[in-house]
This record gives structure tokens, sequence and C-alpha cells, in this order.
């Protein structure tokens, strides 16, 4: 992982809940603002969940962020042109809008058969364009680069074991910092706020694995109403109960993001432990790979003020999990050391690792 | 057919865009019609790979990352096959519980389907990239119903986001809400949920009858050649959707096969999956749970990342005409109007249907059924996904999952060349489709984006069994 020289902790919020920070409103400031920023939204081997989650923004909707924060040259999803008339938008602005345009690129980077299985179209000379060769060629000439979502930013679920088509995170094939808005899929909130920061302030504060922190900064257990739940020790059993779901195999504790308190989707209704089912992980570098089973739950450890008892070792998460844990009895100034951990955990963050399987 | 592979002017399609998912189609054209056509898919993604040994509760869950726009539809069908192998069946509340979610999640996908990817193709878009430049000039709308539509193609978003609401508030998020699960669903029935749903079901009928229905009624109006073109005859493929009670194998939507527009039941021993034409090695068609499949990015011949399904030797369409086919709702035609008018008047009845299933739902009721995943056993799932049937193959050993087996809609409609060298859904759909400018052959477009491909569906289609299974599922021959 590149250190970005920015410490990674929970203190940069400065008392601020991250949840208390929203993508903001164009409208309000555009007139105080620099106009539309140049925007390349490269779908690789992705669901496009994230660009279908990025629609569901609603302050701004997706109307005022075309007319008044981002002018999106290309996304195969909404696009109006097709083919060689497409693509050559794609050629253009790279020549263009070069050191200008922000790259966002959605899904993992396959690099089996030569980058063969994921093509974002012909190029035109006729020859097929990889998804691996676009972003490495527009990553070159963008001003920033996002890997949105946790494929892009991870490599994973899709390149989960055994990784049948050579899938990496964008960080792992090009040459240049990457800032990662994990997710799967990435809330609106933070892809827009992640686009709107870059747009008017330049590059957000970052943690060790290149997240925003404003959205990044704490653990959803740290963040979670049902915390008090798991200080007292009352676990739900089985999913649809309202207590804490760390047995059911919540995995909260070593998950960060702010999605207790942001809420999904557009009207910040609830959250899938609000919704009475475990957090899977899916921000986490480690998600599906280790945060599966997702009913099964991290291994117990015995810590003061935590009754839970250590009747499993060994599933998933391993030691990142008991430090996760733990840390939150620690205070902030652990949780960074927890990120460096985790971080170390990675080896080299960000690029896909492999489960050991039986 | 294959004969006219090499005649006429080509032209060549990639990306399709406005499709979820990477796409080619390559269509000879001759005295300004197309006479062959090939439609490929072109990502891969190995899907049934990463399944393999891994716990089958979480199915539900990680299926659902084959598609953004259509994630429920796995879950269902993961849940099905779970559901089948453990005999368990969710209690009253979570069925509709889960009914609800998927028919949010299924508006959502129709209304997001019809404005963002089909509208472009036929209405005259502000001059906003990214929907600049425009696919075509034949726009044909008068200015005032041009403006109507533009409108309508904006709150569309607003429209579609609402939808995904109900996916949040029952199932935590979305995309890729955690409520459906095997054994029910996850959030318990009070009056003020059944309250804010209700609310938010009627504003999306509210925008279906009033601009949706509508608004296909000024495409058809305006566009009536549409009518005659993107025609194939009527063989159709459902699995059913929608079950009215879980103890009972009948669905809202019944399955069927159409053949010739003759119904039938549907039996899963006639489905084959044919490769030639695909990027997999090997070359015989195979049933799907016989089938072993190894990715040739190189294969000579091989123009897609999807096989070619195949029932009794046919081709046949999945989708909102199909469903509605199958139900005896709506039997005007086959084209790209018709495909178009059932997706409109199908996301009317879901939405019909949600409201009736909320006042249905009991509060203080359970809504999840407890199991456990035998140690080995063999499940399968089916429903019908917004764009065509969807089937989940389950295979468990040692409670791992040891084998995995998914066939998509896009699979079906979207198939290529069969060995005997029949053409896919889409491909066959194509034929006949006058294009006017071969620069920008809008008619094309207009032809793909009537059935919803969704490449993201194909892309993981790969079979994995070392072992030979069974034919019909048990769970399938009452349904």
């Amino acid at each position: 992982m590149r250190d970005t020289g920015v410490p990674g902790t929970g203190e940069a919020l400065g008392g601020l809940r991250a949840g208390d920070i929203r993508a903001p409103e164009p409208s309000a400031a555009a007139s105080e603002r620099p106009g539309k920023h140049p925007l390349v939204w490269l779908e690789t081997n992705t669901c496009h969940g994230d660009i279908l989650s990025a629609l569901n923004g609603r302050h701004p909707d997706f109307g005022a962020v075309l007319r008044e924060l981002l002018d999106i040259y290309w996304t195969n999803t909404l696009m109006g042109a097709k083919g060689h008339q497409a693509v050559a938008v794609l050629e253009k602005v790279v020549v263009e809008r070069a050191g200008e345009y922000i790259l966002v690129v959605e899904g993992t980077v396959p690099t089996a058969a030569g980058g063969r299985y994921a093509y974002v179209g012909l190029r035109g000379n006729g020859e097929p364009w990889t998804a691996w060769d676009a972003v490495v060629e527009l990553a070159a000439a963008a001003r920033h680069v996002v890997a949105v979502g946790s494929c892009a930013a991870w490599g994973l679920p899709f390149g989960a074991h055994p990784n049948p088509t050579g899938s990496k995170p964008v960080s792992a094939v090009v040459d240049r910092p990457v800032i990662n808005v994990p997710g799967c899929p990435a809330h609106p909130d933070w892809i827009l706020g992640t686009l709107a920061h870059l747009v008017w302030y330049g590059v957000p504060e970052l943690d060790a694995l290149n997240r925003p922190v404003v959205f990044y900064g704490e653990t959803i257990h740290n963040l979670c109403q049902r915390r008090h739940y798991f200080e007292s020790g009352i676990f739900a059993e089985e999913v649809g109960e309202p207590w804490c779901l760390y047995k059911i195999g919540c995995k909260g504790p070593v998950t960060y993001a702010d999605c207790p308190s942001r809420q999904w989707c557009g009207e910040h209704l609830n959250w899938p432990v609000g919704a009475n089912t475990p957090c899977i992980g899916c921000t986490s570098p480690e998600f599906l790979e280790r945060t599966a089973p997702f009913f099964e739950h991290l291994p117990d450890v015995r810590l003061p003020g935590v009754r839970v008892g250590a009747d499993r070792i060994g599933v998933g998460a391993g030691l990142a999990a008991a430090l996760g844990i733990g840390l939150h009895l620690a205070g902030k100034l652990l949780t960074g050391r927890l990120q460096k951990e985790w971080g170390k955990s990675l080896g080299k963050a960000g690029k896909t690792f492999r489960l050991k399987r039986k | 057919m294959a004969a006219d592979a090499e005649k006429g002017q080509k032209i060549v399609i990639n990306p399709t865009t406005r499709t979820v998912g990477a796409s080619q189609i390559e269509a000879r054209v001759e005295g300004g019609r197309v006479i062959h056509a090939r439609c490929g898919a072109t990502v891969f993604r190995g899907f049934e790979l990463i399944l393999r040994d891994r716990d089958p509760r979480d199915a539900a869950y990680i299926t659902q990352r084959i598609c953004g726009i259509c994630p429920t539809a796995h879950a269902v069908a993961a849940s099905f096959a779970v559901e089948d192998l453990a005999g368990v069946r969710p209690p009253h509340n979570g069925n509709l519980l889960r009914n609800l979610i998927f028919a949010g999640d299924m508006l959502q996908n129709h209304i997001r389907h019809f404005y963002l990817f089909a509208v472009p193709d036929y209405v005259r878009l502000p001059e906003l990239r990214p929907l600049v430049p425009p696919p075509t000039t034949d726009y044909r709308l008068p200015r005032a119903k041009n403006e109507r539509l533009v409108d309508s193609y904006f709150q569309a978003v607003d429209v579609s986001r609402k939808a995904y609401e109900i996916n949040a508030l029952l199932g935590g998020k979305a995309p890729h809400p955690h409520g459906i699960i095997p054994g029910g669903s996850s959030v318990p029935v009070t009056a003020i949920t059944v309250l804010n749903l209700l609310s938010i079901v009627k504003s999306i009928q509210k925008f279906i009858e009033e601009r949706m229905l509508p608004d296909v009624h000024t495409l058809a109006e305006h566009y009536p050649d549409y009518f005659e073109i993107g025609v194939r005859g009527a063989d159709f493929l459902s699995f059913g959707l929608f079950p009215l009670d879980p103890e009972t194998s009948e669905d809202y939507f019944p399955g069927a096969a159409v053949i010739d527009g003759r119904m039938e039941a549907v039996d899963l021993g006639e489905i084959t999956e044919h490769l030639r034409y695909s990027h997999f090695d090997g070359e015989e068609a195979a049933h799907p749970a016989r089938g072993e499949t190894r990715p040739d990015p190189d294969k000579p011949g091989g123009y897609s990342w999807c096989k070619a399904p195949r029932y009794r030797g046919r081709a046949l369409e999945g989708g909102p005409l199909a469903q509605l086919w199958a139900r005896g709702d709506y039997r005007r035609g086959v084209s790209v109007m018709d495909r178009l008018i059932a997706r409109s008047l199908i996301s009317r009845e879901v939405a019909v249907l949600m409201r009736k299933w909320l006042t249905a739902l009991i509060p203080g009721e359970p809504v999840f059924n407890r199991y456990r995943v035998p140690e080995s056993g063999a499940g399968v799932g089916l429903t019908g996904a917004m764009r065509g049937g969807v089937g989940h193959w389950l295979e468990v050993e040692g409670g791992r999952i040891k084998h995995y087996q998914i066939i998509t809609p896009t699979a079906w409609n979207f198939s290529p060349h069969d060995d005997q060298g029949g053409l896919g859904p889409v491909e066959e759909a194509l034929i006949g489709t006058p294009v006017a400018d071969a620069e920008k052959p809008v008619e094309i477009a207009r032809v793909l984006h009537s059935f919803d491909p969704c490449m993201s569906c194909v892309a993981h289609v790969i079979v994995l069994d070392e072992k030979e299974k069974g034919g019909q599922s048990p769970i399938f021959q009452g349904r």
C-alpha cells in the first residue's frame, strides 16, 4: 500500500459523526463553485450495482448531478451513443481532457488470458479494447482515479477463490494513487460525496487503505445502535431478532463504514443490522473471502467488559477480528493502530488475496 | 441461414451500451434489412467456481452479486434452492415480505430499463453528457410529447429509487438487500411498515399509470412500425413467479413453455446447453446439470461468453411478454413494441399485487422459519427474473456447496447460435430489421433493448460438476 502520509484515525472527524455529512447540494453552491467537472465512469468486470446505487442519490438527484456537478463523458450503462460512436468519445477524452478528468472505475480488472475476460468495446482501429488496457490508459491521463465498489477497490468479490478471471483491484494495475470507495455496492453518498469533494476541494483525507476517512473512519460496531446489547451480552440467535447480531455472524466489529448512522439508500431509511440481519463486511478488503460464512460469527475473545464466550476460535477473520473487537475499548489511538495491522495482514493492501482452502 | 453470414454489409456494434454489461452485435445487412445476426457477451466471471466449498446459507447473498439490477431474483432462486434442500418453507408473512422485496426490485428494474435504457433510442434528450451524442436522428415525437417524455425520464430516476427504498426498508439496503433469506425474511411486520410501504407503492403505481403506460402508448403511436420489427414466433419460457402461498406450489404468474404458440408444462429434462459458438471448451450439447465448461477465450468460432440454452432444441424467449403470455394476459403479438408494452403492463400488475400483499401481512406473526442445512443433498430454485426465468441448482456435501449451477434469463434471450446454426431469440428478432443508416443503426439497438439484455447475468455461466446429476427436480415437478 502506498503511504498517503495521512493518519487514518477517527480523530480526524473532530467529533463530527460521519453520518452528519451528506453529499453536498450543488444547486445551493453552484455559483460559488467551479463548473461541471469531466468524468469517465468505466465499467469493467462488474454487476453494475455501483452505478445503479449512485442513481439512488437523493440530494442531489441524478439530474442535478448531470446539470451541475459532473460532465460524464462515458458510462456504458446510461450513455446515448453506441458502438464506435461511443468509443470515439472515450478515445477523445483521454486526449482533450487529459489531466482534468476524474476516472471512476467500477469492477475488477481481469488479468487472466491477457485481459480477454472483459472488454469495454472496439477501438477506432477495430481492435478489441480490454478493460485492463482501458483502465491503464485512462488512469495515466486522469487527474484522479477513484475505485468505486469493493470489486474495484479490493478486487473482490469477483476475485474470490479461485479467481477464474485473475481479477485484480485497480490499485494493482495502475502506477499511481487510487482513492478507494468500497462497498457492495458503495452507498450513493460515499460515491457522490467523494466526487464532490474531489471537484470542489481536491483529495479528501484518506486512511491507510486510501479510503475517505469521513465515510470509513469508524467501524460499524463503533457506530451501531445495538452496541449496548453487545456490551450487555444480549445476542440474537436467529435473523429477525432485534438484539446484537454478533453471534449470528455480524462482521461489524471489523468493518469500516458509516452505515449505522448514514442508513440506506436515497431517503436514509434502514441498514442491514436495522433489518435484523448481520453485517457481511461488504466494505472490507476481506469481503467475501474472509467475512464469509456470513452467518458464522468471528472468533470470540475474552476482554474486560465484553461478556462474549470464547467457544469458537479460528473461523474467518482471525487476529484482525480479535483486535477489532478489543479495540473499541481502547479508544481511537488504537483504532489507528488496527488499521495499520489490517493493512499488514493484507500484505500489499488492495492486492487480491487468496483464502487457503481445505 | 449460414450462407447469409458472409453476405451483405457488415455492421458491428460494440459496446452496445445501455445494457448492464458489455456486449457486441454483428449484423449483416442486405437491401436495407438485417439478414444475419450474431450477439455476443464480452465479459466472463465464473460465479459457480466462486460458490464452491462455501456455506449454502451464503448463496442468497453471493449470487445477488451476479447482477446489480436484478439481485433479488437470484436471492429468491437461491433461497428456494436451499429451502428445497433443507425441507423448509417460509411462514405466511415471510413469503409475502420476500415477494414484496423482489417486486420492489422488479419495479425499479422495469422503470429504469424502459426510461434509462430504451427511451433514449426514441426521445431527443437534453444536450447533456452522457446523453449526447445521441444514438440517432430518427426522432419522431412532436415537441410537446418529447418534452413530456424527457420529464418522465428524469422522474423515472426518482421513482425507481423509491422502488429501491422498499428494498432498503425490508432488506436493509439496495442493491443487494439482505431481507431475502432461506426460511423467510427478517423485518417484523408492523402497522407503520405497512403504512410506509403502501404509500411508496401507491406513488409508484401512480407514476406507472399516469406516466409509463401513456408514454409507452406515445411511442407506439409514433413508432407503429415497431409492431412489425423485432418480430419472432410465440416461443416463450417462464419458470413461474411470486408464490401465492408458502405451502402450495402455485405462482401468481404460472410457469409454462410456449412453443409455436402452444402452451405446455415446463419439463426441465428438455433443456440442453450448446457450446459450439461460445467461448467454452467442448462441442457437445448437454443438460445443464451434466454439462462441463472450461473457459476458452480463443475457441475458433466462439463469439460469446454465453452458452446457448435450448428447450427441445428451440430458442425460447423470457421476460414480461413471456410471463404475461403464459398467464393469458397478453397475446397481441411478439415485437419490439409488444415487449415494451408488456413491460409496462406487468409493472402495473406488480404494483397492484404489492398493495394486495401489504394488506395481507399480519403484524406479530413470524417472518422466518428456522432450518438446518443438511450435510448432503440437492435442491433446485426456479423463479421469474425481470428478463426471464432464472434457475439455481444446488448440491451440498459435508455441509458445503459441492456444485452450483445457474441458468440466467439472459442466457436464453441473448444466446448465440446453437449446434445446428439456429439463432438465439435476440438474433432471430433482428432478422428483417430495417437499417436506414449503417453508421447509426438505431433500429438494431431498439430491438436489442426491447429484450432488456443484461450481460452481468450471462457473464458467469459456467458449469463445473464432476458428477452427473439427475434431470428433474422434485420441487419443479409440482410447479
